[in-house]
């Protein structure tokens, strides 16, 4: 047999039939959040039953206040009653879920991982675009649209045309400073948003294998802001350790039995892509992205381009309505950008480790932007961070230290900034208005962004 | 579903790439109820300005294209968010296609399911189209799913590639739940072998 890729041999293993070359492929596991809320009358208007029950699974996440625990405390009356009927649906359906109140509420990016329910091998989909975050242990997994959540509730399957592979190697050391962020941000930036359009990525390298869990769901998160279907990771033993002991992780001879499938989950030796590209791991550095698309991302030592310099009409007008945005100068230092707001949270960066490396920036030092706050990813990553202290150095800095939810990243639950303002965000999407009409968002790294909160501007974290 | 077969209407250029989800619907109008407001969520945060005033420059607003029902946009075209109000947007405020050089991949997904139909040309195609479109407001372009061709407004005429599985179910309009489920005894004879073997696999249990 010909050496197969992690993502066909994956793929293989679910395809139930084919039509016409489209597949009809088996579903793992289906994670839903309140932004699919409709998907429960959609089925119930057809009269069917949630096929599988036992493979789907629920949290609540983006229209969930960060300044309570309480549904009465949602935004408007119809989301309350949105709300209550959403947990009524689960109940009534017999799924497992974790409504807000629950210490393992939180971002479904964050909570289907932490409880070791994101495991190598699977397909797994939400109705959410970042679902391509789940990747990062070896499945395939992506976002869909509602009314694929509920084919998917209807018939836990779905129909799929197989998308091209890329493989993307970083391989080198480390520098210092540089974290699953920087690195994601800076394939963003080389293969542009529409790059990944048509692919499954698979990351690789030994940048990549050196990093974390928590950096390689941020790495895999942001696959979709290059235009992906999804990208993967291969699982290896920094994947088995994290898993280990979850609450649905399997256990005792299920263990055994898991980890020998697993092992067998990536890709063949020899096993070719439909493309490959290369970055140098040590040439990078501590990104920052300037203008409304995450393909427009510098160092954090760069500048804002000069549209001037674009020869192509269309591309540089593209690049004087980014500049215009952002209240930007062309040629302007990164350094030099003034921020009024920081959030650090989202599916991309609110996990232990993102909320530390943040805490170390901050420790003993003081906010100087006009407001800053954390909304740590899950329940349980709060509970964290609490046992270590994180939360007193965020608040004795004066960051407000708040609940779980996809929050600013997103600003369905309210929390968005003003008019003008201007953001540094560990999150994923810097387009216009994404954090509220008119506001500048500039996605950076959690230890970036931490620094901007506390010096008021971008600054070099190596320097720190 | 409502099948999509012929369309012959007025398009509107959208000079802009990566033109985002939430840029079609600003994310604060996701919870709202499909009802007579919904066209003015489409694209409402380039259309109107902070005080629900007609921004003028944008192209909806502006003389021939107002009651556009086809769009020629530029590349990535509705990346970003999988919220499929993008489509619902559209198709309430009367469009039913959109022509661009690339799309974002569950947005293209979204439309079809929604017999929306988006349409790939390639760029210097895409390119041409727009200025068509700007030298001559009203213009319109016809798009026949069946031949698959875009006709311009000076009569040129362009092939679209469309997967063939995806291209009869929007021309015939055939549920997707309902053909799925026509498949049913396939889909638990692939379970219960699969489940044998995964034995591990559920969202019920926990320690």
């Amino acid at each position: 047999m010909m050496p197969r890729t992690m993502f066909d041999k994956i793929w293989d293993r679910h395809v139930i039939l084919e039509r016409e070359g489209n597949t009809l492929l088996h579903v793992d596991f289906h994670f839903c959040h309140d932004g699919s809320f409709n998907a429960f009358s959609k089925l119930a208007a057809r009269g069917l039953p949630v096929r599988r029950p036992d493979r789907m699974v629920g949290t609540p996440d983006h229209y969930v206040p960060t300044t309570s625990r309480s549904i009465d405390d949602l935004a408007s009356d119809d989301m309350k009653r949105v709300f209550r009927a959403f947990e009524r649906n689960f109940a009534s359906h017999g799924i497992t879920h974790f409504p807000i109140g629950d210490p393992r509420q939180g971002i479904i990016h964050v909570v289907g991982p932490e409880q070791g329910l994101t495991q190598p091998g699977l397909v797994i989909v939400c109705g959410d675009s970042h679902t391509s975050t789940h990747g990062a242990v070896g499945a395939i997994a992506f976002g869909i649209g509602a009314s694929e959540v509920a084919h998917v509730m209807a018939t836990q399957a779905l129909w799929q045309k197989r998308p091209r592979t890329m493989r993307i190697t970083i391989d080198g050391d480390r520098p210092h400073g540089v974290t699953g962020k920087d690195a994601i941000l800076a394939i963003i930036a080389r293969i542009g948003a529409v790059g990944g359009t048509g692919y499954a990525i698979e990351y690789a390298g030994s940048l990549i294998r050196a990093f974390s869990m928590e950096e390689r769901f941020t790495v895999c998160n942001m696959s979709i802001e290059a235009g992906a279907r999804c990208g993967m990771i291969a699982p290896d033993a920094t994947t088995f350790d994290w898993l280990k002991g979850r609450p649905f992780a399997p256990a005792g001879d299920q263990w055994d039995a898991a980890l020998a499938f697993w092992k067998q989950v990536p890709g063949d030796p020899g096993a070719t892509f439909d493309r490959e590209e290369r970055l140098d791991g040590a040439a990078l550095a501590p990104m920052v992205t300037w203008g409304t698309s995450p393909e427009q991302a510098v160092a954090v030592t760069g500048a804002v381009p000069d549209p001037d310099a674009e020869e192509d009409d269309e591309r540089r007008a593209a690049l004087e309505a980014a500049v215009d945005y952002m209240g930007l100068a062309p040629g302007q230092a990164m350094g030099d950008v003034i921020v009024d707001r920081v959030f650090i949270g989202s599916c991309t960066n609110s996990r232990i480790e993102d909320l530390r490396a943040a805490a170390t920036v901050v420790r003993g030092r003081r906010v100087r932007v006009s407001h800053a706050f954390v909304s740590p990813g899950s329940g349980l990553v709060k509970r964290q961070a609490e046992e270590e202290g994180l939360d007193r150095i965020f608040t004795e800095a004066g960051f407000e230290w708040r609940e779980s939810a996809c929050s600013m990243c997103v600003g369905m639950n309210g929390d968005i900034a003003q008019p003008g303002e201007r953001t540094a965000s560990t999150s994923n999407r810097n387009f216009r208005g994404r954090q509220g009409p008119g506001v500048r968002t500039h996605l950076a790294s959690p230890a970036t962004a931490a620094a901007a909160a506390v010096h008021g501007r971008f600054v070099d974290i190596r320097g720190l | 579903m409502k099948p999509f077969t012929t369309v012959s209407a007025v398009a509107a250029p959208l000079d802009m790439i990566n033109v985002d989800t939430d840029q079609v619907i600003p994310a604060r109008f996701l919870g709202r109820p499909v009802d007579e407001r919904y066209p003015d969520y489409l694209f409402h945060d380039m259309r109107f300005d902070a005080d629900g005033a007609e921004r003028p420059d944008f192209v909806l607003n502006r003389t021939g294209f107002r009651d556009a029902s086809l769009l020629v946009a530029d590349r990535n075209f509705g990346c970003g968010s999988s919220r499929e109000h993008a489509v619902t947007a559209l198709v309430e405020a009367g469009f039913r296609a959109v022509i661009a050089p690339s799309f974002g991949d569950i947005f293209y997904a979204n439309s079809l399911k929604n017999g929306f139909l988006p349409v790939r040309l390639p760029d210097e195609v895409c390119r041409r189209l727009r200025s068509m479109l700007h030298d001559g407001p009203g213009g319109e372009i016809t798009i026949d799913l069946e031949s698959q061709t875009v006709t311009a407004p000076d009569q040129t005429t362009w092939s679209f590639d469309i997967d063939p599985f995806q291209k009869r179910k929007v021309l015939q309009g055939i549920d997707d739940i309902d053909d799925t489920l026509g498949e049913i005894e396939a889909i638990r004879a692939f379970e219960r072998e699969y489940d044998a073997r995964m034995t591990w696999l559920t969202t019920r249990r926990t320690r």
